[in-house]
């Protein structure tokens, strides 16, 4: 089972599906739309039986495939996944079913092209499977870059608001990133043996010098703190995420971002761990930053769309220092945390979404009262808000908590911060639930005839699986961390650190001594 | 007395100058002698056969490596790839140059020494067919950078310079519209053009002073006497040096590009962009490479800074720019320094890894100016970038193919524009230039701003009353875009084949 090329195909069928679409005549959309939806349901069953067919115990990497692409400079087509890329691979899967059927109705109101717009949406999916996928890091970089192009069009062409603007921004922000990657990508080409081929440059890495290890270091590491977003790198993503139509801005935060603290954890600590240490401390500051301030611009929003995107920046502050902490217990809710923020902010977009299709305003100032007009939809936006706030029996609650437990051990001061964060995330959540859907009813949210039709049958569709998913790894997450923990041991042991032993062992061995 | 010897000659590693120079000659005979009806259909056939039959002469000789009339032309490696490049390229510039469906006779004027504005000139923009003189013109042209890319002394390399660029300052005078704009182009790139080889030629006397003589490996050995004047040679090296750099548009020798880009003619303005760039930096290579690469520690941080003027003149000028062949014109000045970076890294990887950014940049670079010829409005093209706004919606074939190319030029992946700039950065940072990468990827992020304004203004803009229509685009014309955006398409995906063959082709003679 393990020699069928799992990988590969993943990545290119959407490609394929891409193109299909594309060709559907724009007369004919629900056709387009049924075909993409299909295709993204192939993807996923895909996904499904290479997860039973991954072992968790067994190499790092598996579904290993290499074909040759430029022989002088000894760029392959490698693919290959750990844990971590698997899981990221299937919340891939998960998420663009869910978000296309999200979209169905998204781009009627214009009258931009529907086949376009889910042709895009597979295009992305193309790129995103390929990112994670790929053991070159040439390959790694093509897919790294041409990401951008799809969501650009995205974003551009059937967003809201200050498309152009947020678009643009979107688009140089991460092409920013993208060149000081290609410098360093260039520099290690060089001193790493001209290879490509991941596991070679672990291998050459602990012979590149001290310092040209931190410069390079640094080019991989803005461009990921880039695409992440950290701060003080984030002023794209609420803009991107404020202008994208929700399911894309899903998609964005959901998964796009991730490629950002993959690569850090793939490539950043993998290949240079001397100077991964050196940086983090920076990082763990910059992490914490993150947390409390993106936590405090959120409390202060008023246009949905924007406070999630500000609500993912102080997530992946979380993240940020799961990775810098450097244990495997943060190491592995850093991860986990990847796949549940996936999830509930993805859930959160989608429902966020809902409203905004109904009302024509991002503005929490627009509504006000909504749950006496939709009560269920406004039960599914208080769960998928409290998933965000990582209450406990949601997902979030247990890579929020293995996070902090495994930075605590080792820097009890940010972990204290940080702890902080969950505080003004209950703000932000609260807040934003209240003003929209509980108190007064506003007059003027009555007169809207569309909300007057609570969740139909198509979105009571797209957010079930997800709150499923919430709820059951919010009690049950083995099989995920299962998948997770070997290779983020393995990751630990390329940084070169060991997990602290229990304080109290310490403290007996004192005593013994 | 001794007898007089005759140098040996071989012919058949000239014979795809000799091609082109003999079909120009017959094209200006043709011109005489052939009825005015049918003349556009022979001359362009002729061009058509000649080209195609030089560049299955230099298939030929592909593995010719030698030095031949006494030394004057050296068929090697580079010489044999930069003529191929120089032949496809132009080829493909004739496909636009020969294009007539487009416009009412053509891109050319009928008789350019007619007074702008007059009643006959009136009249010949109207109706009548454009002069066919531009056959030969392009061949002559066409035929002097092969020579310039293959002379081994600095002679034979000035008037190899001489011969392809008095035919260019011609063709840039010739365009049907705008026909003030274009004197003033053409007059403007003589003028500088002429200071350029004075210079050039100043430093040849230089430099003979220096070395007692002019052939390169001459100069080579000379170099690496320490007891020689070292004024002579750092003068006659610098002097040599403002000459090709003034052709290749780099910095501060770069202000008649934008100029001579608007005014020429669009196809001539593609044939300048391509094949000139090629022959050029071909010289370039070779001098730096075989003449003087014995001083290369004294010249390699002047061009460098050069290098850096010349990326960051052309990143920020193209920000500031309204016209779309402005923008395009200074795109390649920053361009021709991401080449000079190659060049710099004066190693076999930067030689070949120059030649393969001339190349993807050529067929890319043609592929723009042709989708140029296409956007026009009742005056011609429609240049201006307010114009352009919507395109995507009206037309969006072309505004598609233009993306694709201007992404190349952004160096995002998959396009050659990339695999381009991943060899000369790479070969740069191999020979010890990371601080020309460092400075070539900052530029790069400035440039991505004016391409993406550009994509804004296809796909995100409404269309306008004023956005213009696309032409629908003749055989010629359609299969010259084909080919510039596949070109472009299978350099950044499957680039393997053309980095061997150039890789192969790293070496020079001396």
């Amino acid at each position: 089972m393990n020699d069928f090329p799992f990988l590969s195909i993943l990545t290119l069928l959407p490609l394929v599906g891409a193109i299909v679409v594309a060709l559907v005549p724009k007369a004919k959309a629900e056709l387009a739309k049924t075909i993409a939806f299909g295709w993204s349901l192939v993807v996923l069953v895909l996904s499904i039986v290479m997860w039973i067919a991954f072992n968790a115990g067994g190499d790092r990497f598996q579904f290993r495939e290499s074909y040759a692409w430029i022989p002088s400079w000894d760029a392959r087509f490698t693919f290959a996944a750990d844990g971590i890329a698997l899981v990221m691979l299937m919340l891939i899967a998960i998420l663009f079913p869910v978000v296309i059927l999200a979209s169905w109705h998204d781009v009627e109101k214009s009258n931009r092209s529907a086949p376009i717009y889910f042709s895009l949406l597979l295009a992305f999916e193309f790129t995103m499977i390929g990112v994670f996928a790929a053991a070159d890091i040439f390959l790694f970089y093509v897919f790294f870059e041409i990401m951008l192009i799809p969501m650009y069009f995205i974003i551009g062409s059937f967003g809201g608001q200050r498309r152009q603007y947020a678009a643009v921004k979107f688009f140089l922000y991460s092409l920013v990133g993208g060149l000081f990657m290609l410098a360093a990508v260039i520099g290690l080409w060089v001193v790493g043996g001209h290879t490509f081929d991941w596991t070679k440059l672990t291998e050459a890495a602990s012979s590149i010098d001290q310092n040209t290890a931190r410069w390079l270091f640094l080019g991989f590491f803005v461009a990921f703190a880039i695409k992440a977003p950290f701060f003080p790198f984030h002023t794209w993503l609420p803009d991107a995420g404020g202008a994208a139509p929700a399911g894309a801005a899903a998609l964005l935060v959901g998964v796009m971002d991730k490629v950002g603290t993959f690569g850090i954890l793939r490539y950043c600590l993998s290949l240079f761990p001397e100077a991964s240490r050196w940086f983090a401390p920076a990082a763990l500051v910059l992490g914490v930053i993150g947390i409390i301030y993106a936590a405090l611009l959120a409390v202060g929003q008023n246009d949905l769309k924007r406070l999630v995107s500000y609500t993912s920046i102080a997530h992946f502050g979380f993240i940020g220092i799961g990775i810098f902490a450097f244990t495997t217990q943060a190491g592995t809710g850093s991860v986990l945390y990847m796949v549940n923020h996936g999830l509930a902010t993805g859930l959160l977009f989608i429902v966020v979404g809902m409203f905004v299709a109904r009302r024509g305003s991002n503005l929490i100032s627009d509504f006000g009262g909504a749950g006496k007009l939709v009560p269920v939809l406004a039960g599914v936006f208080f769960f998928a808000g409290l998933a965000s706030l990582a209450l406990p029996g949601t997902a979030p609650f247990i890579s929020e908590f293995l996070v902090l437990i495994g930075t605590f051990t080792v820097h009890p001061a940010y972990a204290v911060v940080a702890t902080a964060g969950i505080i003004l995330a209950a703000a932000y959540v609260l807040w934003m639930v209240q003003r929209t859907t509980q108190g007064t009813l506003n007059p003027a949210l009555a007169e809207v005839p569309a909300m007057k039709k609570d969740i139909t049958l198509r979105e009571k569709v797209v957010v079930a699986p997800l709150i499923l998913l919430i709820i059951l790894l919010g009690f049950y997450p083995k099989p995920v961390t299962d998948v997770i923990n070997p290779a983020v041991e393995a990751t630990m042991s390329d940084v070169g650190v060991q997990d602290p032993g229990p304080t109290a062992v310490v403290a007996n061995e004192r005593v013994a001594r | 007395m001794e007898d007089l010897k005759l140098p040996g000659i071989d012919y058949g590693a000239l014979l795809p100058m000799l091609i082109l120079f003999g079909a120009a000659c017959i094209g200006i005979l043709l011109e005489a002698f052939t009825p005015r009806r049918s003349r556009q259909v022979v001359q362009l056939s002729l061009a058509f056969l000649a080209v195609t039959a030089s560049f299955i002469a230099v298939i030929f000789q592909h593995d010719t490596r030698k030095i031949t009339i006494g030394g004057a032309v050296a068929v090697d490696g580079p010489t044999l790839f930069l003529q191929g490049s120089i032949l496809v390229l132009g080829l493909v510039s004739l496909m636009l140059i020969g294009e007539r469906q487009i416009e009412r006779g053509g891109p050319f004027v009928s008789q350019a020494a007619i007074t702008v504005g007059s009643q006959k000139d009136v009249k010949q923009a109207g109706d009548q067919p454009g002069a066919t003189e531009v056959y030969p013109l392009t061949i002559f042209a066409l035929g002097g950078m092969l020579l310039f890319v293959a002379a081994n002394d600095l002679l034979t390399m000035f008037i190899a310079l001489e011969v392809f660029s008095l035919p260019l300052y011609l063709l840039c005078a010739l365009a049907r519209r705008r026909r003030l704009l274009s004197q003033e182009a053409a007059l403007k790139y003589f003028l500088l053009g002429s200071y350029a080889s004075a210079f050039f030629l100043f430093g040849v006397a230089l430099i003979y002073g220096f070395s007692g003589g002019i052939a390169l490996g001459q100069v080579h050995a000379a170099v690496a006497d320490p007891q020689r004047s070292q004024v002579l040679l750092y003068g006659g090296l610098a002097l040599i040096a403002i000459g090709l750099l003034f052709k290749a548009a780099l910095a501060p020798f770069h202000v008649w590009t934008p100029d001579v880009y608007q005014g020429a003619p669009t196809p001539v303005t593609a044939l300048m962009a391509a094949c000139t760039k090629v022959a050029a930096f071909g010289a370039l290579l070779r001098i730096l490479y075989v003449a003087f690469d014995g001083v290369r520690w004294d010249f390699q941080p002047v061009l460098g800074t050069i290098a850096v003027l010349t990326m960051l003149v052309g990143a920020i000028l193209a920000i500031t720019q309204t016209d779309m062949k402005r923008l395009l014109a200074y795109s390649s000045v920053a361009n021709a320094g991401y080449l000079l970076v190659g060049v710099l890294a004066l190693n076999e990887e930067g030689l070949s890894s120059t030649m393969f950014y001339l190349v993807a940049y050529g067929f890319a670079v043609l592929a723009a100016f042709g989708i140029v010829t296409l956007v026009r409005d009742g005056d011609g093209e429609a240049t201006h970038l307010a114009r352009w706004a919507g395109l995507g919606r009206k037309s969006p074939l072309v505004a598609a193919a233009f993306t694709f190319i201007l992404l190349a030029f952004a160096g995002i992946p998959l396009t050659s524009g990339f695999t381009a700039k991943f060899a000369v950065f790479g070969a740069a940072v191999e020979g010890g230039q990371t601080w020309l990468v460092v400075f070539g990827v900052i530029t790069s992020m400035l440039l991505a701003f004016p391409y993406l304004r550009v994509v804004v203004l296809l796909w995100l803009s409404e269309p306008s009353e004023t956005t213009p229509t696309v032409s629908i685009p003749g055989f010629l014309t359609s299969a010259a875009l084909v080919i510039g955006v596949a070109a472009t398409f299978a350099l950044g995906v499957v680039p393997a084949p053309l980095i061997d063959l150039t890789r192969d082709a790293a070496q020079f003679v001396r």
